[in-house]
């Protein structure tokens, strides 16, 4: 059985699986429920400086979007960092750090952007026990209207200025919590390795209105009638934090630092993709919150048979995927598929045609019986009948074979060749 | 009509062997792939799940059926093995409607649940068609446990002891292992020999030998197997059946629902089985629906189930009665058994109606006759052997706690311990908590938690 033991920056815990920085870990209760639950390890919520906590509104914090049969596909949320004492979170940490001392426990922070105040709370998380801490320069709702969160994430020279802070005030391992709300999540990336981080993590919450209330016309969570933006999360922004993690694992300039990926994780699978793209480990905050602590039983029981399935070990899926992320001009352009719908699974609901008739090239024809059959002369393989196909596996890609014909352009399908050589692109270099 | 259909008497062959093979197929088929996500993806992960409560063997469902929709069936079953070793006989005989399917949420949601049994039976069938058994044996402790039966109970107790690096042997009084799951569900229900592809699964493990037509009080007895053994567990099941008392019982064409349903299991050839013609069932549980309904689906043109009470006390759920119906069998509630009519063999069977007066069953003066040339009692089983010195309760074994009986080294579960609801599900969970019981006192070791 495969061992999903995990050592994430010198930071070792029993599994891949460790709670986001929110609200299910903001306190000891919760933490060791989680614990007790089988995560492998959890990121304590924001703490901030000493003195009175910040307040939370106290109305809805949460938005949501909701997928068929009410799936929760992301939820959006005005919570700020911890409002309860730091004194009473850092007692909670320490007792909670002591019982479990095989998991990972990290300490979230996000204070004012100056040295003196980064100083004062490594000082203070000192003699906690926690294993590392992650600088929250993602919140982007509240504290970020303060300085502090996005506001320091979206200005890479402040992410090296206070991670150089951290490193030199503490020995504890730094892990810099990104922002995707910036327009390349790479520059950050840099400025925090440049600043000496050990790590990243990716992605904090993307601004984001849920809804809009249409009798109060006010954006929700709706507070007396106004709403703020808030951060968004959960299954749907996956595909956003995946493009990311796997821009810095293959950047240049950060290819090697170490990824906590997140966003959106709600299965092993989840898990898996980002672990293949460079993530070194995954935190999870959405699942929780709408399934409970249990949901990491499932990630635990599947990345361990899918592991055991293809014969690796965590360490051989790390990164695995990265290699094959590339730019667009360097896919082939002679590799040649066309759709395939199978007769027999086929349930006659007619998307495909939809699909293909109104939106894309013809490439199906509708047939006396509801038979939908591919022209092969039309389809460029797009795939969206693949897509919007309500039956998984009835309509498949055939990659077409060495020197076979492609009925639609008559060319015989031929060797790898990409943008950068073809003929069409004024830009392009002789091939060599 | 054939003319071989409506023969009178109690005669073979009333079907074709092609129309036979159509009513005897599987109840109620397996979902494929795509049907399975589409179920599963019903499930709410409900907390603290009222459908794991439901279950006697407390298998974590919304955990299985999660891990069917993220694609690991595998795991999903192993979920389920954990704390059921007969999850695959389990998903498909359990009367899920009053156990996990009933307490489901989507049943206050939308009045259907999720498809617990046949998801539970998507998974248990894809990883038990692999070669490899899924589980190994801890390090040999060198102990021997006797098990006394190969049903439910004593399969159930018997893996997890043999897991737990004990010798197990089973002492079975047939000539075939299974016991209920073998001998006394409805064909329709376990098709193409699963009841023994499962034993032959679960002794996948090794380290349990079957030792056949081995009957205690016979070849066997308790005395010796405490001597010789470091434990014992009963699991003998119930080999008695209740008297019908009603004057002519001793008339030909009377017989034990239970014997009805072994042989129709046990025959090669199902157009070798007499059936009559008018078929009566006597009783309300799921053996009186199990022969009414093969009863029928043999040929039989009139069936009739027999209740001495009101269709809420039937004990038989109410999906099996529709299937009954369904399937053409009549049900009558509220009707005692008089007298058993005829010339040596049963002709007609006469009733009385009844009524509950302060809760008791009376009988009313009003009475009726039903034809028939084959009646089958139904009414429940009795313990028919009862080794000495073995405390009772209600006619069965006295058990506390995990199966311990009043006898040291000695354990009880299933249908011949009190307590429990007489499924193969309750059997597999006693069978289970004996067996972590005996091995927590023959070595000490925590009780592991199932699952």
């Amino acid at each position: 059985m495969a061992d999903l033991r995990s050592n994430f920056i010198g930071i070792k815990s029993p599994n891949p699986f460790w709670l986001a920085s929110a609200p299910p870990t903001d306190k000891e209760y919760n933490v060791r429920r989680a614990f007790q639950a089988g995560w492998g390890g959890v990121v304590w919520k924001t703490l901030g400086s000493e003195g009175p906590p910040v307040v939370n509104v106290n109305g809805p914090r949460y938005g949501v979007v909701y997928g068929a049969d009410r799936r929760v596909l992301g939820i959006n949320n005005i919570e700020l960092i911890t409002d309860r004492p730091l004194e009473v979170n850092l007692r909670e940490i320490k007792s909670v750090k002591r019982d479990y001392p095989d998991r990972a426990l990290i300490i979230s922070l996000m204070v004012p952007c100056d040295e003196e105040s980064w100083k004062a709370i490594l000082a203070q998380i000192e003699d906690t026990g926690a294993d590392g801490v992650e600088l929250n320069f993602g919140c982007p709702h509240g504290m970020s209207e303060r300085g502090m969160g996005a506001a320091v994430g979206q200005v890479p020279e402040y992410i090296e200025m206070v991670t150089r802070w951290v490193k030199q005030y503490s020995r504890m391992p730094c892990i810099v919590k990104l922002t995707p709300n910036v327009t390349d999540v790479r520059k950050p990336a840099e400025a925090a390795k440049r600043g000496g981080a050990d790590a990243v993590s990716l992605i904090n919450t993307i601004n984001s209105i849920t809804s809009v209330d249409l009798d109060l016309f006010a954006p929700q969570p709706t507070i007396d009638g106004k709403g703020a933006h808030g951060g968004y999360c959960g299954p749907a922004v996956k595909p956003i934090a995946l493009n990311m993690v796997a821009e810095i694992a293959r950047s240049p300039e950060t290819r090697g630092l170490p990824i906590s990926g997140i966003g959106g994780v709600t299965t092993w699978r989840d898990a898996a993709e980002f672990l293949a793209l460079g993530a070194g480990n995954v935190q999870v905050c959405t699942a929780a919150m709408t399934y409970g602590f249990k949901v990491v039983q499932e990630m635990i029981s599947g990345l361990r048979d899918y592991l055991d399935g293809h014969e690796m070990e965590l360490s051989d899926l790390i990164g695995r995927a990265v290699p094959n992320v590339t730019d667009w001009n360097q896919l082939n352009l002679n590799y040649v598929t066309k759709a395939v719908i199978n007769q027999d699974d086929c349930i006659k609901c007619g998307r495909c045609y939809a699909a293909c008739e109104d939106t894309s090239h013809q490439a199906i024809a509708m047939k006396p019986g509801r038979v939908f059959e591919v022209i092969e002369e039309e389809c460029v393989a797009c795939n969206l009948c693949v897509d919007v196909c309500p039956v998984e596996n009835c309509i498949t890609m055939r990659e077409l074979e060495p020197g076979e014909m492609d009925l639609r352009t008559g060319i015989k399908r031929g060797d790898y060749a990409n943008w950068t050589t073809h003929p069409n692109n004024p830009m392009a270099k002789a091939a060599e | 009509m054939s003319q071989a259909r409506l023969a009178p008497g109690v005669v073979p062959g009333r079907l074709t062997r092609e129309e036979l093979v159509v009513n005897f197929v599987d109840v109620a088929p397996p979902l494929d792939a795509h049907e399975a996500h589409v179920a599963a993806d019903r499930c709410y992960f409900c907390h603290d799940a009222p459908c794991i409560t439901a279950c006697p063997t407390s298998i974590d469902i919304p955990l299985f059926i999660r891990q069917i929709v993220t694609g690991t069936p595998d795991a999903a079953a192993m979920t389920i093995f954990h704390s059921n070793i007969l999850g695959g006989m389990c998903a498909r005989v359990c009367p899920t409607e009053n156990l996990c399917e009933g307490s489901c949420v989507r049943m206050d949601a939308e009045g259907m649940p999720v498809e617990i049994g046949a998801l539970q039976r998507y998974a248990t069938d894809g990883l038990m068609a692999q070669p490899e058994h899924p589980f190994s044996r801890a390090e040999p402790t060198g102990k021997r446990i006797a098990i006394v039966g190969a049903g439910p109970a004593g399969l159930s107790a018997a893996h997890r002891l043999a897991a737990k690096g004990h010798d197990v042997v089973i002492f079975e009084a047939r000539a075939k292992a299974g016991g209920l799951n073998e001998f006394g569900i409805a064909s329709y229900k376990t098709v193409d020999g699963f009841a023994q592809a499962e034993v032959d699964w679960l002794m996948g493990i090794g380290g349990i030998e079957i030792r056949y037509d081995q009957r205690l009080g016979s070849n066997i007895t308790l005395e010796d197997l405490r001597n010789d053994y470091d434990a014992v567990f009963l699991g003998m099941g119930l080999g008695g059946v209740n008297a019908l008392r009603a004057d002519g019982e001793e008339r030909g064409n009377v017989l034990d629902a239970v014997s009805f349903i072994r042989d129709l299991r046990q025959a090669d050839d199902l157009t070798t089985l007499p059936i009559g013609r008018d078929v009566v069932v006597i009783g309300g549980g799921m053996t009186a629906v199990d022969a009414a309904v093969q009863s029928k689906l043999l040929g039989a043109e009139n069936v009739t189930i027999v209740y001495r009470r009101g269709q809420e006390r039937m004990s038989a759920s109410e999906h099996e009665q529709h299937h009954a119906t369904a399937s053409g069998v009549r049900i009558i509630h509220n009707a005692s058994p008089l007298a058993v009519h005829g010339n040596g063999a049963v002709a007609e069977v006469e009733f009385a109606y009844t009524e509950e007066v302060d809760g008791h069953l009376v009988e009313t003066n009003q009475r009726f006759r039903l034809k028939a040339d084959q009646l089958f009692r139904a009414i429940g089983q009795t313990l028919d052997l009862m080794p000495t010195g073995l405390a009772l309760d209600g006619g069965k074994i006295a058990v506390n706690g995990p199966g311990r009986t009043n006898l040291d080294g000695v354990w009880a579960g299933g249908d011949c311990a009190a307590g429990g609801d007489d499924l193969t599900v309750t059997a597999v969970a006693e069978g289970r908590d004996a067996a972590e019981d005996i091995d927590a006192t023959l070595t000490g070791r925590p009780i592991e938690i199932p699952g």
